[in-house]
């Protein structure tokens, strides 16, 4: 008897335990809203994100985990505005995505509800967790996976920090440059435009006054 | 098995399910987002805490308008810890005095036409250790070990920083471009302005002449 309410309570145990850390913060979402997080990460990086939903029960006025029916659908735009990633989840789950261009990666939320009854006029409870880069590594799993120690571990994530650092570096350079160019356009265009708008002034101040000349002649009053 | 059994499984079950949940609610982590802040709108996040554990929140508005919002953050009573409007960029560290859902909420209800883009960090607690045994551990940390943490910690300074200077950086693109366009616009809206003016003036200078020449002509007759 004892035994087995204590391996229920150690089932229990594990499964909470499995639950994402981080799955704290969560936000109301309408059922026809969308919500958008960006990204700016640099490329060749993993992003993992995590999502549970819950739904506002009325009898037991409390929020409640949400139906099976109840699904959320992800899509993740890359930089280029291309869709690299649009798929429907149920109530609860986890999408992943490795960026091939670094820049501002758009993941927008929303729900997949048609019947305005599941709602019922109320909102849906969205906890949501993003991990990007070194963050998303289960170091768990790589320990096992690489029979490393605890020492080994913790060099592995100084490693994964580093090779983090690095990418962002990179990426800013690259960023550094876009700047730079939109600077010098702007620069141009406004070197450009100066000039051209002297011209246009000059000439059209010359053509005013032949036009009026020519006008005044021909009224014979000059 | 007895019909009794599974019932008072389930409870104790679902009693220690709800200590674990609470438990990880008040564990450490955070979040880290960037959103879309639509005109008039105002968005809230909710995150519960136990009482204790110290948060930090940072933000920054990235794009839009004056690159301003408001934000307030409220403790699960409703009393105001954060309020200011307006801010560009703040951080706000407090201790959870209340179990409980803090609100931190961002407003850009001020403004009508210009939607922002607002990056926050909501940070709870210490860093979580990478494995759960190290949480457990009674022995002193050896040198190599010691060594480990310094440099991690070191890293993610170094980490910090680097988000601190991308969202610097995003922010002066993002105005970098808007000046550009603003100019792209402004020429070709000064040359039509200066065209139609030009011509107009001509014109109804014409206009005076020709009507005088009438009312000369009528009179003299």
């Amino acid at each position: 008897m004892a035994a087995r309410g204590g391996l229920l309570g150690l089932v229990l145990l594990l499964l909470v335990g499995a639950v994402p850390r981080g799955l704290g913060l969560y936000f109301h979402l309408g059922e026809t809203e969308r919500r958008c997080f960006i990204e700016e990460i640099p490329d060749e990086t993993m992003v993992i994100g995590n999502y549970r939903t819950q739904l506002y029960d009325k009898q037991r006025e409390d929020y409640m985990p949400a139906t099976p029916g109840l699904g959320m659908f992800v899509e993740v735009k890359d930089p280029d505005d291309k869709v690299i990633l649009s798929r429907q989840y149920g109530s609860e789950g986890r999408f992943t995505f490795t960026s091939h261009t670094p820049g501002e990666h758009q993941i927008c939320l929303h729900s997949n509800s048609t019947k305005f009854s599941l709602f019922a006029g109320g909102m849906l409870r969205v906890h949501l967790d993003i991990q990007v880069g070194e963050h998303a590594n289960d170091y768990a799993e790589i320990a096992a996976k690489d029979k490393l120690s605890e020492l080994q571990l913790r060099v592995r994530q100084l490693i994964e920090q580093v090779e983090q650092i690095q990418k962002e570096q990179n990426y800013q350079r690259w960023r550094e440059e876009r700047f730079r160019q939109t600077s010098e356009s702007t620069n141009q265009r406004v070197l450009w435009w100066s000039i051209v708008q002297t011209l246009i002034l000059v000439a059209i101040g010359v053509w005013q006054m032949r036009h009026l000349k020519s006008f005044f002649e021909a009224k014979k009053l000059v | 098995m007895e019909p009794g059994r599974p019932a008072a499984a389930g409870m104790g079950g679902r009693a220690l399910c709800w200590l674990l949940c609470l438990l990880q609610a008040g564990r450490a982590g955070g979040a880290e987002l960037t959103f879309e802040l639509p005109e008039s709108a105002r968005q809230c996040f909710h995150e519960p805490l136990q009482r204790g554990l110290k948060f930090t929140l940072d933000f920054q508005v990235i794009t839009g308008g004056h690159y301003d919002v408001d934000c307030y953050v409220e403790d699960p009573n409703g009393k105001t810890l954060y309020k200011e409007a307006k801010k560009q960029y703040d951080s706000f560290s407090h201790r959870a005095e209340v179990a409980g859902v803090y609100t931190f909420c961002f407003s850009n209800e001020f403004s009508t036409f210009s939607h922002k883009t607002v990056y926050f960090d909501f940070q709870v607690g210490d860093e979580p250790p990478i494995l759960p045994d190290m949480s457990h551990r009674v022995t002193a940390l050896t040198q190599m070990e010691s060594a480990c943490v310094t440099i991690h910690e070191a890293l993610n300074t170094v980490i910090d920083s680097q988000t601190h200077y991308r969202l610097r950086e995003a922010q002066d693109r993002s105005r970098a471009e808007e000046l550009n366009h603003h100019v792209s616009y402004w020429s070709v809206g000064e040359t039509v302005l200066l065209l139609v003016v030009s011509v107009t003036q001509v014109m109804l200078l014409k206009s005076f002449f020709t009507e005088t020449r009438a009312t000369t002509g009528a009179v003299s007759t």
